[in-house]
């Protein structure tokens, strides 16, 4: 599905027995099985083969399944995308994305596995994993260069690096990389989502940054850890107040679109009927996060 | 005879008034006499009781073949005591001793060579881990050996079932006229509540100390009136085991999940309100769920009237946060709790008899609202098994305060992974039942909770709870344990019986039997 | 599904398992060790079987160091084993013989 909650995208190492059995327990939104960074390079097969056998036998209760692939430079992404498609992966993750035909690349291998596997063609989603300066600037030909494209994500792992500076706990190095990839994704009309944090014992300088990508507009980050998890959701949920307005509007504007009236004013405030879905984002996003007690 | 959780025990064992589990309270209002000790009158003044060795000591109390030795396990996997004193009788050619301890663990694996020579050919224990384990599970022991829980223990001694010869009591210091403490030496431990009982009904009682201080040694766990020798060693324990200097909350995200899904069960059920009472351990669950309490507490403004149980650093922070008014302490596992018991005006030390002794005229549990368990393996009726492994059948757990906790209090929750690597949890049928189905009333996992249908109370305050995991019944989690792992085979045994699994009443609730 | 050569899978980390593949002339023999033995064994070796079985695999010598594993990991450890054996890399037969 094109369109859900994605707060919390949790990273595992496909290949690692122990954590694909059940990691729906920690409830993230989406899990990404990772088949690149974290899998060492003479277990690739493996964990291809574990990430085959998982998707087929466990029940992930509704969670999105998502694969990181190796990159397009690797021998490795054309059996990843076989593997994956073939077990019925939601999405496919595209490392290193830096130009539109990064994505045409691993499109036409994920819908010629679609036909070999009798997937339905054009089922299996896609993401743009935006990890360099280039990818940054190509950031809105990226988003729009596929109607599988959910979203896209920026990774500042080796991007600090590229960028001749180092980590900050305020994040300016890596600020005008974010806005540029949640405007692009704005304007293409997708998702966006934000780096991992690695000091998983650093809860003050987590807490932080969730909130600054918040603020920034992102809807969602991946995680490492699953301790991360109820942190992102806790923040992303809205406050109560957020909650009534959007009650309110959603309640007005039905009422005033059934007199065919699509712009009026409530409160002083402007309403019309492009914000009924923020509006309902908003509600849905706050029954996600177990805090919605009215009854729309 | 089939008991009342549908045990089969073999008849030939139901001898000398031995019965099959017919209850948890089926004893209650019972009248009994109890047992009394032979004891030596110390009348002539001006000796102590000091002798120059523990071989003197053991000669002196007149241990002879066949009788009865008692140990506390205060000192858990750092005593030097049970393995001291067996190496001395074992030396001294006597045999055919049963050890009475509240606990053996795998820091007595060296006894297992005198199990096999005759010299221990008896043992009544709450935990039976490491060889020694292993040894009973293979049948080398020669008589059966009898599990009792803490308060179990307490009763066989109190009714004379147990009959001890000599108490070999390890204590951190003592003066030379036998005035014992958990404190003041090199390798505290706290308090000797497990050897209280022992001290008031064994015939002959031997402290064995590394630390003599001056008389009289005051306030005293154990007295010197009921102190028959006093002997110093070097060594009683190592120190590093017997209190650990800080025990961690758990950072494991699975572990916190269910230890914060308990907390909400417990602040949601109709006993949490202020003065209410709660059993802690040294495990890592109860521990987990007081953090997960502590905001709740501190919200609504309710104070715990007492926790008790084994104590840690996390219950005293507690205790000096004005969120607890009393600690009653029957074991101390770290170094915060060793220093604060008997010093801070509100940390009391309590024998085991107090405690747990079902026998007694109404032991603490009785008073307890809240228990906090962990479970080896939980049956769809929700029997529980803590003492033999899953997999082989072997002996390697301990029923502890486990029975008579859930016994006594109000609401007693388990808390558990469904999974413990492929071994479901969960399952249709325990391997060995230590605590009846109808002494538990929540099972925590990550993936839901069970309530007991006979708690329809409890059943309608969780309804319509926002719950971190969501209600279930006990089949509905079986079946997720059994779909993920695949349904579990039976272990095969043997027919002998080498272990009786008695309830806190003295009743059988259940045999082990040797592995093939 | 010729074997070409020794190959070895899975790791002996809690939850997984290490399967050794040799190739042999005398059909399957198998040799399991397993932490979860007696309450798994038998669905160990019916796994390892029949995922044998569908791979063609007709000799050859298995050992399976068996860590709690869950079946669809046993599965997927000799599945990878058997393909390194036969040292086919690419193209595999998702959902055919996997």
């Amino acid at each position: 599905m094109k369109n859900r909650l994605r707060r919390t995208m949790m990273f595992l190492n496909a290949h690692k027995a122990s954590l694909v059995k059940d990691p729906y327990v920690y409830k993230p939104d989406s899990i990404i099985f990772d088949l690149e960074d974290a899998v060492a390079e003479n277990q690739k097969d493996s964990a291809r083969i574990a990430l085959y056998n998982a998707l087929k036998s466990i029940d992930y209760k509704g969670i999105e399944l998502v694969v990181r692939i190796n990159g397009l430079d690797t021998p490795h992404f054309k059996e990843d995308i076989r593997a994956a498609v073939a077990g019925g992966i939601h999405t496919v993750r595209v490392p290193k994305t830096e130009s539109p035909e990064d994505i045409f690349t691993a499109e036409k291998e994920i819908e010629k596995a679609e036909q070999e596997f009798g997937v339905e063609v054009g089922k299996t989603l896609m993401m743009g994993a935006i990890e360099t300066p280039l990818g940054v600037i190509k950031a809105y030909d990226i988003a729009k260069s596929s109607q599988r494209l959910m979203g896209i994500s920026f990774g500042a792992g080796d991007f600090v690096r590229t960028m001749r500076t180092t980590r900050s706990q305020e994040g300016l190095e890596l600020l005008a990389a974010r806005t540029q990839v949640v405007l692009a994704a704005r304007a293409a009309g997708i998702m966006c989502f934000d780096t991992v944090y690695t000091d998983v014992d650093n809860i003050e300088g987590f807490i932080n940054e969730v909130k600054l990508i918040k603020q920034l507009g992102f809807d969602g980050k991946s995680i490492i850890n699953p301790k991360q998890i109820p942190i992102i959701h806790q923040i992303f949920a809205p406050t109560q107040a957020e909650i009534r307005a959007a009650e309110k509007s959603i309640r007005t504007i039905n009422e005033y679109a059934k007199d065919g009236i699509g712009v009026f004013t409530v409160d002083g405030q402007m309403l019309d009927i492009a914000m009924l879905e923020g509006a309902k984002r908003m509600i849905e996003l706050a029954k996600a996060s177990g805090i919605y007690e009215g009854d729309l | 005879m089939i008991n009342k959780v549908g045990r089969n025990i073999p008849d030939e064992l139901l001898v000398n008034g031995v019965e099959v589990f017919q209850g948890e309270y089926h004893f209650h209002n019972k009248e009994y006499t109890k047992a009394s000790p032979t004891v030596r009158a110390f009348v002539a003044p001006g000796q102590d009781k000091l002798v120059s060795s523990l071989k003197e000591a053991i000669e002196k109390c007149g241990l002879e073949d066949g009788m009865t030795i008692s140990f506390h396990h205060h000192f858990r996997d750092g005593d030097y005591i049970v393995n001291m004193v067996v190496e001395t009788i074992a030396a001294m050619g006597i045999k055919d001793i049963t050890i009475c301890a509240s606990s053996v663990g795998s820091a007595h694996d060296p006894i297992v060579k005198h199990m096999e020579s005759g010299v221990i050919t008896g043992l009544s224990t709450s935990g039976i881990r490491g060889k020694i384990g292993e040894a009973v599970s293979k049948g080398l022991l020669r008589k059966v050996a009898f599990i009792r829980s803490h308060g179990g223990r307490v009763r066989a001694i109190e009714s004379g079932d147990i009959h001890i010869d000599v108490a070999f009591i390890g204590a951190p210091s003592s003066d030379v006229y036998g005035n014992a403490r958990g404190k003041g030496g090199k390798s505290d431990c706290g308090v000797l509540s497990y050897s209280v009982v022992d001290a008031k009904y064994a015939d002959k009682v031997v402290i064995i100390t590394d630390c003599l201080v001056e008389f009289p040694n005051f306030p005293p766990s154990i007295q010197q009136v009921d102190v028959d020798y006093v002997v110093k060693v070097d060594e009683i324990g190592d120190p590093k085991k017997i209190a650990s200097s800080i025990l961690r909350f758990t950072e494991d995200p699975r572990e916190l999940i269910i230890a914060e899904a308990a907390a909400q069960v417990l602040v949601n059920t109709p006993y949490f309100k202020d003065g209410f009472s709660f059993q802690t351990g040294g495990g890592g669950p109860s521990l987990a769920v007081t953090r997960f309490l502590r905001p709740y507490m501190e919200k609504q403004d309710i104070k715990m009237g007492f926790a008790i149980g084994g104590i840690t650093k996390p219950m005293l922070d507690l205790l000096n946060d004005g969120l607890i008014r009393t600690i009653l302490d029957a074991q101390d596992f770290d170094l915060a709790s060793v220093e604060s018991v008997n010093s801070h005006p509100r940390h009391f030390e309590i024998s085991t008899s107090q405690y747990a002794n079902p026998f007694n005229k109404g032991s603490f549990v009785n008073n307890l609202d809240f228990g906090i368990l962990a479970a080896l393996e939980i049956d769809t009726d929700f029997n529980v098994n803590v003492v033999t492994g899953s997999d082989d059948g072997i002996l390697r757990g301990a029923p502890g305060g486990h029975v008579d906790i859930a016994a006594g209090s109000k609401c007693t929750i388990l808390v558990a992974p469904l999974l413990r690597t492929r071994i479901p949890t969960i399952r249709e049928k325990v391997t060995t039942i230590t605590t009846p189905g109808e002494s538990v009333d929540v099972v925590v996992t990550e993936v839901g909770i069970a309530i007991n249908p006979k708690r329809q109370d409890l059943m309608d305050a969780l309804q319509n709870v926002k719950l971190l995991v969501p209600l279930r019944t006990i089949e509905d989690l079986k079946n997720e344990a059994y779909a993920l792992a695949g349904a579990p085979e039976e272990i095969e045994f043997e027919d002998q019986v080498v272990a009786l699994v008695e309830y806190r009443d003295g009743t059988i609730i259940d045999v082990v039997r040797k592995i093939k | 599904m010729i074997l070409k050569k020794n190959a070895i899978a899975g790791t002996l980390e809690s939850s997984d398992a290490q399967i050794i593949i040799e190739p042999s002339h005398n059909g399957i023999e198998l040799f399991i060790r397993s932490t979860v033995m007696g309450q798994y064994g038998k669905q160990i070796r019916a796994m390892v079987l029949k995922t044998l079985e569908r791979l063609g695999v007709e000799n050859a010598k298995v050992t399976v160091v068996d860590k709690g594993a869950l079946d669809c990991t046993i599965k997927a450890r000799v599945e990878c084993a058997v393909f390194r054996a036969a040292e086919i890399k690419e193209n595999l037969p998702w959902g055919v013989r996997i």
